[in-house]
């Protein structure tokens, strides 16, 4: 670290250094570009892990981390932009592709315009939308943007801000589609989409040229939300973001405001929150598949899956109470005790899990038109899962080792014995399967724990009245489709000044076009259901 | 006279009255003994074979997938053919949160329904907005846009509690009159006009 200060700081004199929970850098916007690519070339920080809009009420700007993808390294950078009024700063999508729909996000919410990405609209809001939604000076008066019930115009153009040789910015336009393009429309209600995901696709005959993400059908505004509550009131809406890691989200969002208010969680919650979370991963895997499987007809998988899922529904809602949305995580451990008969039905979960995963094989893996349908198809390569920041299984099958269990170990994990699953083909097929590996070595894990659950208390003692220190966190968990983030920045108050969750769906979404170019227009089906993505998790 | 489902008794209903209310509507209006029978045997088969609209936008979507297998098993109930197709489908489960981008979406969505369609509002989201009603993005309700026939509270409700509003659906479809009079699309069709859908603009 102390070297990359130190070139840094020789080749960018103007670039200011701080040590936070990592190395924290901070940019001037003209040096951007040049900062972010030294790091990548020179440092190995190839990879954009995320892009976070800031309005700090005087200034507007970014806050970006980037991870080295093979030492897994993290560092922060922090880019301010100039004035509130058209503020602009330099892309790094010709370095970091993932950059070119996080750079559209900030531009809907926070209106700071990317020099030279080359599509610059809205991304979530309607193109007719009046403001920007996350600047702090936003007008919530409900006339200006009422309920419309006309349909939004589709432009097939774009626009990308240019800077002349003589520092001047002027638009040029940017084409999407076309006019001789034959473009189809898929989504937003489209059953096999997952959700309501809108994709524009451009086929040529079977095959697919190029397709158009349209997000924004199920945005709501959970981060802007949270600024106006206090910390613990936050925590329930993480359960409805990736609803099928409900648990490891709250888990995150919990473990980020610990390590700001440095409290010390029991070990009794920590393992009670590692079973959680691999039952939460064992769900999240089984309806993957399951709903996967019927969408290339095979209804039958689903039911099977859903057995299975209802057994752990069951396990849950024993301890818990509820079936999905669980508030089970707070600030310091977990809500209630473990319900009597906990272990005795874990185990049985356990005993059973084995048969069915055989079970699922046999029915499906080894089918020859499951295996027509997804080998070879929508293949991703280690260096694109990089650029593309595509983390959990989806990543992992693409040959790119990372798991945050054990990039940026949390909880207990580091003294658990699990495999990380990872292969090399980067197909449909190795996407389907590492989740079904994954499985086991959830298993595994809960095999370990289950025995072990140590007494005492379940939640640490915390002020009755939470209030974060100055100053800003950042934590990751692996959950059940990558590394979600959460980013808190406080101001000293009881509630967040910025809280943003950083969704691994939102770039599995962002990779759908790179998979799917080339492919025919069915396979579109599969590579998107084996990257699985959760569209509330995507738009937040 | 006692409407109610096959599987559940009279008296375990909790809202009665406004059942109640529908069917003395019915009365008042007077019956052709030819009609009539037909209007029976019409909702008979109509209410035993409600076939819903696929169209879920989040976590309530996830309840409604387990509605359909095995253990919640709605195909007893003559339920299950969820179609994909708006114009095969005879109601919508709006289950999740409506927002702005979305409502013209959903509205369109309704409009392309045959008729004689129906709505539930399923879980929170689709009542009031539930936990996001104060953003900016989200509809209070999918209330604002479309004629809700049934709501569904929880967040997200039981599988169980959806079987029972859908149970109420059929309920009220039993006390339809097919042929003129009472069939209740007067209100639809009132709350439509209210709620135009404007010019688009541009
Ligand atoms: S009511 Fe609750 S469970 Fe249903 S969509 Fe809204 S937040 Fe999700």
């Amino acid at each position: 670290m102390a070297n990359i200060q130190e070139t840094i700081a020789k080749q960018f004199p103007e670039v200011e250094f701080a040590q936070g929970e990592t190395l924290e850098l901070n940019v001037p916007d003209a040096k951007w570009h040049d900062v972010a690519a030294a790091l990548k070339n020179d440092f190995g920080f190839d990879n954009l892990r995320a892009l976070i809009g800031m309005d700090w009420g005087e200034e507007l700007g970014i806050v970006c981390y980037l991870v080295n993808s093979k030492t897994y390294e993290m560092i922060r950078v922090k880019v301010v932009a100039d004035g509130r009024e058209n503020p602009f700063l330099h892309s790094v999508t010709d370095l970091f592709t993932v950059a070119g729909i996080y750079e559209r996000e900030v531009f809907d919410f926070f209106g700071i315009k990317f020099i030279g990405n080359p599509d610059m609209r809205h991304l979530f809001l309607r193109n007719d939308w009046v403001g920007y939604p996350f600047r702090k000076d936003y007008d919530t008066n409900p006339t200006l943007n009422p309920v419309r019930l006309d349909h939004e115009e589709t432009e097939d153009t774009t626009v990308e801000y240019v800077e002349g040789a003589d520092g001047k910015i002027h638009k040029e336009e940017r084409v999407i589609f076309a006019p001789e393009d034959f473009v189809v429309n898929i989504g937003p209600q489209h059953p096999a989409t997952h959700g309501v995901l809108r994709l524009r696709t451009a086929v040529d005959g079977e095959e697919i040229k190029k397709i158009d993400l349209y997000l924004g059908y199920i945005h709501r505004g959970i981060e802007k939300l949270c600024e106006g509550l206090t910390y613990p009131q936050t925590i329930h809406f993480t359960d409805r973001l990736d609803y099928l890691g409900a648990l490891m989200n709250s888990h995150c969002l919990c473990m980020c405001i610990e390590k700001a208010l440095q409290v010390e969680v029991p070990r009794r919650a920590q393992v009670i929150r590692c079973i959680m979370d691999e039952l939460m991963r064992l769900n999240s895997h089984l309806l993957a598949m399951g709903t996967f499987c019927m969408d290339l007809g095979a209804t039958t998988m689903l039911f099977y899956a859903l057995r299975e899922r209802e057994t752990i529904l069951d396990i849950f809602e024993k301890t818990t109470g509820a079936r999905m949305t669980f508030n089970y995580n707070v600030i310091g451990g977990v809500r209630q005790e473990l319900a009597d008969d906990f272990v005795s039905d874990v185990k049985k979960l356990l005993e059973i899990m084995p048969k069915a995963i055989k079970e699922y094989n046999q029915v499906f893996t080894g089918n020859v038109i499951a295996k027509n349908r997804m080998e070879g198809v929508g293949v991703l390569t280690p260096e694109a899962a990089v650029a593309y920041n595509v983390t959990g299984p989806a990543g992992r099958s693409a040959g790119w080792n990372y798991d945050v269990r054990r990039a940026q170990p949390y909880g207990i994990y580091p003294e658990l014995e699990f495999d990380v699953v990872t292969c090399t083909e980067g197909d449909s097929m190795a996407r389907f399967k590492a989740r079904i590996t994954e499985m086991e070595q959830s298993c595994r894990i809960i095999a370990q724990l289950i025995d072990n659950i140590p007494e005492g208390e379940i939640c640490a003692k915390v002020p009755k009245v939470i209030k974060l220190p100055e100053g800003h966190w950042f934590q990751e968990v692996e959950t059940g489709k990558g590394a979600f983030g959460c980013y808190i920045e406080s101001t000293g108050t009881t509630s967040p000044w910025r809280m943003k969750f950083n969704s691994p769906c939102f770039c599995l979404a962002g990779v759908v076009d790179h998979l799917c170019r080339g492919q025919k227009i069915a396979d579109l089906i599969t590579i998107g259901g084996t990257l699985d993505y959760i569209v509330p998790d995507i738009d937040r | 006279m006692e409407v109610t489902t096959k599987s559940m008794p009279y008296e375990d209903w909790k809202d009665n009255e406004y059942i109640e209310s529908l069917v003395n509507e019915l009365k008042a209006s007077g019956t052709n003994v030819i009609v009539g029978s037909l209007d029976k045997l019409i909702n008979w088969g109509r209410s035993n074979s409600l076939w819903p609209l696929t169209f879920a936008t989040s976590c309530c979507g996830i309840e409604f997938i387990a509605l359909g297998a095995a253990r919640y098993d709605m195909a007893r109930f003559g339920w299950e053919v969820a179609r994909s197709s708006p114009r095969q489908a005879d109601f919508m489960m709006v289950a999740g949160t409506i927002v702005h981008r979305m409502a013209p979406v959903v509205r369109r969505l309704y409009d392309q329904l045959a008729e004689p369609k129906y709505v539930i509002a399923c879980g929170g989201c689709a009542i009031s907005g539930g936990p996001f009603k104060n953003s900016y993005h989200v509809l209070k309700g999918v209330g604002e846009i479309l004629p809700v026939d049934v709501y569904c509270p929880g967040c997200p409700p039981r599988p169980e509690a959806m079987i029972y509003a859908i149970m109420q659906l059929s309920r009220k479809v039993k006390v339809e009159k097919f042929f003129g009079g009472v069939n209740r699309k007067e209100n639809q069709k009132e709350f439509l006009k209210n709620h135009p859908i404007s010019e688009t603009t541009n």
